[in-house]
């Protein structure tokens, strides 16, 4: 939690940019440079995607990258250790593991939880697990001060955002806007009173994600939100590059770009 | 409603979907005490759909084996041909009451996808109906069937391109549109309150098998038997049956028959639990938590997963699982239609091949319930080239 709290530290002065990237995409040994390269240009928070057969909540950009790394048999467990190469290159930002609740609950909760601190993992995103089911989750991420991210809706009611916003430790993840995850062109319309709804909810930092993917929707969220997460725009850009050298080029330059925004 | 099962079910999903799942369990307990719900259902069950579907004596399976008696119960005497209306109708209601013009559904056999396309376009209501791209294929009936009755039909090719696929495409649907639409779910499966809203709209079968049962022979049947696939028919079935000195047994889809290492669809014997699809219950997963590929010759079987309300009766025993393979299923479908002359859909074909091996195990003079679930116009075409590609020449 002390990673997590401290990237959030000034955040109202400087927006937080989280940088989604799958697990062993395209491969585990190129992952480990483009958390580097994001983290060297600017990424303040890393949140790592375990991959799922079965991805309800993303659409087709994360899922094809999520579908590759479990066809070269990406695992949580090589996803942990993922996490453990990260750190011996001396990087110190904030692992945060994104995915969805059966392959970890096969891992078994208590194991996963002791080896997500010894590989220096900072917390769980489980798009699947609303804070109303997640009590056994809670009580491995106290023992381990580990964080727990839960989510809002835009159409979460007033006392559920209260409730929520008060499990969720590290952060409150925003969901921007219904549907799944994708490029969206434009931010939703009435995010601003939603997000106020949100604020008014919640003690806890506040991410913003889904469709997140140009400098001018960071912009317009700055002063407005701790953090912003950016997913699917920038697994496009590595998407539709050609070798690993332009790879790390296009996530420099992304992440650059949005980092800017958020000043 | 608490939304579990001892330790299975629950509501495992996208926090966007946390708004209308509560507004559905708040609308479906409110129809439940409604007058006019109840009144209006009844009245489509019976003017529409077909209700009450007969229980018909088999002359000659069974008796035959071992002076037992099977009883089917015939859903596949409902309008559209599958108990998947029942429940059809009921959501669709219900999606009226609350202000949900479009519908959305995910369909296997197609059987449901028949079901919701007629209930809307009898409620006019707009339906688009997610299929995988191998069920539309062994299925195509059914697909001419959904557009004729003016649904959208969307193929989907991911992952296997079968029924656990669609049911993916249709919840990222309603993720997108949580506030206009309402998921029509086919099966006692998903997040809570599906189950328990499935299972109350299928019940029907249970309580009108059971009179009709006592009707004609008095007391209770000593076996009812089902095939599971989701667990819809099965569990509407059985509801009526649960504080019964009855046995139940529900029959899963063996696929090829060489048990857990062939490729199959049964959770309940070979699989363990996990969370898909937004509710714990029995998986076919690997090591790390990934599903796995299934196999049946019933696309309406042809599942990961199983209601959570199945996993409970599983642990608890109320309920005995069984299979029936391909093979059983198909030389079932071939003989009931020449023995009895009833045609039954391919999962229906599972439940009275379970019930035949059932009648040899019990003493002569033994009452069998068996749920006829569908009847089989929808597998003609892929049965019969399953069945001279098995018998070759011969046939
Ligand atoms: C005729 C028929 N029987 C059975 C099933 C299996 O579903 P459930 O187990 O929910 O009854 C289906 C599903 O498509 C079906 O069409």
């Amino acid at each position: 939690m002390r990673r997590l709290e401290h990237a959030f530290a000034d955040s109202q002065r400087e927006t937080a940019l989280v940088a989604y990237l799958t697990a062993g995409y395209p491969n585990l040994d190129e992952t480990v440079n483009l958390v580097d390269a994001a983290c060297a240009a600017g990424a303040d928070i890393i949140e790592l995607g375990a991959p799922f057969s079965d991805p309800l909540g993303d659409g087709p950009v994360i899922q094809a990258t999520t579908q590759q790394a479990l066809r070269a048999g990406v695992t949580v467990a090589a996803t942990l250790d993922l996490v453990a190469k990260v750190r011996a290159t001396g990087n110190d930002v904030p692992i945060m593991l994104m995915g969805y609740c059966n392959p970890f609950l096969r891992y078994g909760l208590p194991k996963l939880f002791a080896d997500a601190a010894s590989a220096g993992a900072d917390g769980f995103i489980v798009p699947d697990l609303p804070a109303t089911e997640s009590s056994d989750w809670l009580v491995e991420a106290e023992r381990h001060n580990l964080g727990q991210v839960f989510f809002a809706a835009p159409g979460s009611s007033p006392e559920r955002l209260r409730r929520t916003a008060q499990k969720s430790r590290g952060f409150l993840y925003c969901l921007a806007d219904n549907g799944v995850t994708g490029v969206r062109d434009r931010l939703a319309d009435g995010l601003d009173a939603y997000l106020a709804r949100v604020r008014a909810a919640a003690t806890t930092p506040v991410a913003v994600g889904f469709g997140i993917s140009r400098p001018e929707h960071v912009a317009a969220l700055r002063g407005k939100v701790d953090g912003v997460i950016v997913g699917s725009a920038l697994l496009k850009r590595i998407g539709a590059a050609t070798t690993w050298q332009q790879r790390i080029a296009e996530t420099t330059a992304l992440i650059g770009e949005l980092k800017e925004a958020c000043r | 409603m608490s939304g579990w099962f001892g330790g299975y079910g629950g509501q495992f999903v996208a926090e966007t979907l946390v708004a209308p799942l509560e507004e559905l369990e708040a609308a479906y307990q409110k129809a439940q005490a409604s007058e006019e719900f109840l009144g209006e259902l009844d009245d489509l069950l019976n003017r529409f759909i077909g209700r009450p579907t007969p229980l018909t004596r088999l002359r000659r399976l069974g008796v035959e084996t071992n002076g037992c008696t099977l009883w089917l119960k015939r859903e596949d005497l409902t309008h559209t041909g599958a108990h998947k209306i029942n429940n059809a109708i009921g959501q669709a209601l219900l999606a009226r009451r609350i202000g949900k013009q479009r519908i959305i559904a995910e369909t296997g056999a197609g059987q449901h996808g028949v079901a919701v396309a007629a209930a809307c376009a009898h409620l006019q209501l707009d339906a688009t109906i997610y299929m995988g791209r191998v069920d539309a294929e062994r299925q195509a009936p059914n697909v001419q069937r959904m557009e004729l009755l003016g649904a959208e039909v969307r193929l989907v090719d991911n992952g296997t391109a079968t029924l656990k696929d669609a049911i993916n495409e249709a919840i990222r649907d309603w993720i997108a549109h949580p506030d206009s639409t309402h998921y029509l779910l086919g099966s006692v499966v998903g997040p809570h309150p599906f189950p328990t809203i499935v299972r109350g709209f299928q019940s029907v079968i249970g309580r009108e098998a059971r009179q009709q049962f006592q009707d004609a022979v008095g007391g209770l049947p000593d076996a009812v038997v089902a095939c599971v696939g989701g667990g819809s028919n099965s569990v509407g079935m059985f509801s009526a049956f649960l504080d019964d000195p009855v046995r139940l047994v529900g029959i899963q889809a063996a696929g090829e028959g060489l048990g857990p290492g062939g490729r199959h669809a049964a959770p309940l014997l070979y699989g363990e639990p996990g969370v898909l699809q937004g509710t714990r219950t029995y998986l076919l997963q690997d090591d790390d938590g990934q599903i796995l590929l299934t196999h049946s010759v019933a696309p309406g079987l042809d599942y990961p997963g199983v209601g959570p309300e199945h996993s409970h009766f599983k642990d608890t025993g109320r309920v005995e699982y069984r299979t029936a393979s391909d093979d059983q299923a198909l030389s079932t479908f071939a003989l009931l239609s020449r023995a009895e002359g009833i045609i039954p859909a391919l999962e229906s074909a599972h439940a009275v091949a379970g019930a035949l091996e059932l009648a040899e195990e019990l003493p002569s003079g033994s009452n069998i319930l068996v749920n006829l679930s569908g009847r089989g116009d929808k597998d003609l075409v892929s049965a019969l080239a399953a069945l001279r590609e098995r018998d070759g020449a011969d046939r």
